[in-house]
């Protein structure tokens, strides 16, 4: 939680509000390969892919 | 209040623990964990800094870092979207690291300091300093100046690669910056690539190598002409911009567009294994005299900007000391400090000063008093500890409780050719080894030169050694005005102590020319007469100042050579135990740790117990 109030804070200040969905996406991809290594959300990540 | 300043997490990481005004501690984290260029959470460095002021984390009042993580990841993401699609396999690798760790810098500082020690969150601020204000605030607030022009150059930082600023009483204020992709640090790395060595720790060779071109030739006019048409344009107001065709590092995973740059200058990239030959010293000549061309442009600014007469130089561009004496020479600044640890390491003790002076508005204390302690920030060890090491080995040694006695003994075994390592009093916070941790030999020995190089240090032939020169006699050896007590600068042997070359010097190989006797102290007089100076000062060193005034008293010269106290590949020794296995698998003949003093000859020690490999640099 912490982590979205700093990078919406600094997006804030710098108005670099255009690089708000690339973060989401990557941060959302990023979180699909960390989980997609335990098996129980792998078949989702295949299902995705 | 206590502020403790970390660099970490790219190269080079270190602390530093400030208290108001004065610097406690500051140590780099590869001394402790023994691989150098540790980019490691300095967890070591760090309990160092908070034991030799006797606190726990607890009683810290606030954590600094040296840069600004989310700046440097928009820089990444604006750099990628402006080159996409090229820079996609960069992309696709450099990200996943971003994502996972680097994004969470804050919760993973806090998750490091929690297994150092209990604290208070919400006491235990974190903060984050910028890359070049942190470089900036390493220079200024340990220079003693009451203002001045600070000029910082590095590699990459967030989004800098250079910058101007003033100081001003407490305050720095950024004037004016270069951005991101084009850096003088990465246009001296890219040829540090394409000459063999390794980007961020063989700039130094490319520096040592420079020497050997041959100045004003045809070959190095070309060079620098194909540098200033094809790689780099070159402006009056200090401002650089790279041709981006010929570099990847914006987009691959490498400096250069290697068969460009074969194209361009017509040799091949130059493996480390390879030998080095006169057309890779022409080039690493150019290039020298390019980046000091465009250091004085910098520099030049700075004062127009600023017309200050003091100038603050910190970033790893401020180690290339050749390119500090071209400052010097120019004589636009009345006084000159270099912080000593100027690459990113030193960012740890500027982001704490910035924090102290710009955050929390503290006043700086007197002024005229260089503040670095003379560097010896790092951790010290007693005879207790020396002494257990030589029991750990069953190692033969002397006790010399008398200083002076320990000095002349010392003294005299260099005059004898001996090769002494020198272990005393707290560890160097920087690159360089001043006289606590070093290995000293007799400058005046004609194959002290090679014996260092080849059976101590196990190094290329070629690279120079700096001497240690007592302050009060630097005009008899050198051709220099000011002091140099953290060795940043060059200066040329005083023509009073040269020896005439012969006639064809100019058109002599590398090797030939290297071992001509060039004056009365060979083993410090690189091949175009210069030398890496340190001048030792009394106030800050005084066993050492000691040491090599004894070893005047011998000899006539108040100089020795001085090189740091390791082999090719090991970061500087810290403690004892590092010292004597160093000691034991080199050819150094004395080892003298604090008042122990260890012959080699009378060790009855298996070598084969102290062998150990490093990855060459």
């Amino acid at each position: 939680m912490e982590f979205i109030k700093d990078i919406w804070q600094f997006l804030k200040e710098r108005k670099k509000f255009w690089l708000i969905p690339m973060i989401i996406i990557l941060l959302l991809v990023g979180i699909l390969v960390i989980f997609g290594g335990s098996s129980s959300v792998a078949p989702f990540v295949y299902t995705l892919f | 209040m206590y502020i403790l300043g970390i660099s970490a997490y790219y190269h080079d990481s270190a602390a530093c623990l400030i208290h108001n005004n004065e610097i406690i501690a500051a140590a780099h984290e590869e001394r402790f964990t023994r691989v150098k260029q540790d980019e490691n959470f300095p967890e070591n460095a760090v309990k160092y800094c908070l034991k030799e002021a006797g606190l726990e984390l607890s009683d810290i009042e606030a954590v600094v870092y040296y840069e600004k993580p989310f700046l440097k990841f928009e820089r990444l993401l604006e750099s990628y979207y402006h080159f996409a699609p090229r820079g996609l396999i960069s992309f696709v690798k450099s990200i996943p690291v971003w994502v996972k760790e680097k994004l969470f810098i804050k919760d993973e500082l806090y998750s490091q300091l929690k297994k150092l020690g209990k604290y208070d969150k919400k006491k235990l601020k974190l903060y984050f300093s910028e890359h070049h204000l942190s470089h900036a605030a390493s220079a200024y607030y340990p220079s003693g100046f009451e203002s001045a022009a600070i000029l910082t150059l590095d590699g990459m930082g967030e989004w800098a690669s250079a910058s101007i600023a003033t100081g001003t009483g407490n305050k720095i204020q950024i004037i004016k910056e270069l951005h991101y992709p084009n850096s003088p640090g990465l246009l001296y790395s890219a040829f540090t690539y394409f000459l063999g060595f390794m980007v961020n720790s063989g700039e130094y060779k490319l520096m040592g190598l420079a020497p050997y071109g041959n100045h004003g030739s045809l070959q190095v006019e070309n060079y620098k002409n194909l540098i200033r048409e094809n790689l780099v344009d070159i402006r009056p107001d200090g401002s650089i911009k790279l041709h981006m065709k010929y570099f990847a590092f914006a987009t691959g995973l490498k400096m250069i567009r290697t068969k460009k740059w074969e194209s361009l200058f017509g040799i091949k990239k130059r493996n480390s294994s390879d030998p080095v030959l006169q057309c890779h010293s022409d080039l690493a000549l150019a290039i020298q005299q390019i980046t000091e061309e465009i250091v004085l442009n910098m520099t030049r600014e700075a004062k127009r900007l600023t017309e200050n007469k003091n100038l603050c130089l910190a970033g790893g561009v401020a180690l290339n000391c050749v390119a500090n004496s071209a400052i010097l020479k120019e004589n636009i600044f009345d006084r000159i400090f270099i912080q000593p640890a100027a690459g990113d390491a030193g960012g740890a003790l500027g982001a704490a000063l910035a924090f102290a002076h710009l955050h929390n508005n503290m006043p700086i204390s007197e002024c005229n008093t260089d503040k670095m302690k003379g560097a010896f920030l790092g951790p010290e060890f007693s005879d207790l500890d020396v002494l257990k090491t030589a029991r750990k080995y069953g190692a033969e040694f002397e006790y010399i409780e008398d200083n002076n006695r320990l000095f002349e003994f010392t003294a005299r075994q260099l005059t004898e050719g001996k090769v002494t390592g020198w272990f005393r009093g707290r560890m160097e916070f920087g690159p360089r080894a001043l006289g606590n941790r070093s290995i000293l030999a007799d400058a005046r020995n004609p194959e002290m030169q090679k014996k260092l190089n080849l059976k101590i240090k196990f190094r290329e032939g070629f690279r120079p050694f700096a001497p240690s020169v007592l302050h009060e006699d630097t005009k008899k050896y050198f051709n220099i005005d000011v002091s140099s007590p953290y060795m940043l600068f060059t200066a040329d042997v005083a023509t009073g102590i040269r020896k005439n070359l012969p006639g064809d010097y100019e058109n002599l190989d590398m090797m030939s020319k290297l071992y001509i006797q060039r004056s009365t102290v060979p083993a410090i007089t690189h091949c175009d007469f210069s030398a890496r100076l340190q001048t030792v000062h009394k106030e800050t060193n005084p066993d050492y100042h000691a040491l090599i005034s004894k070893f005047k008293e011998l000899t006539g010269t108040g100089l020795i050579v001085n090189t740091s106290f390791n082999v090719r590949g090991e970061p500087i020794v810290c403690t004892p135990d590092e010292a004597f296995r160093c000691f034991m698998r080199t050819g150094m003949d004395v080892l003298v740790m604090q008042n122990y003093v260890f012959i080699k000859e009378k060790q009855n020690i298996n070598p084969e117990l102290f062998k150990e490999k490093f990855k060459p640099d």
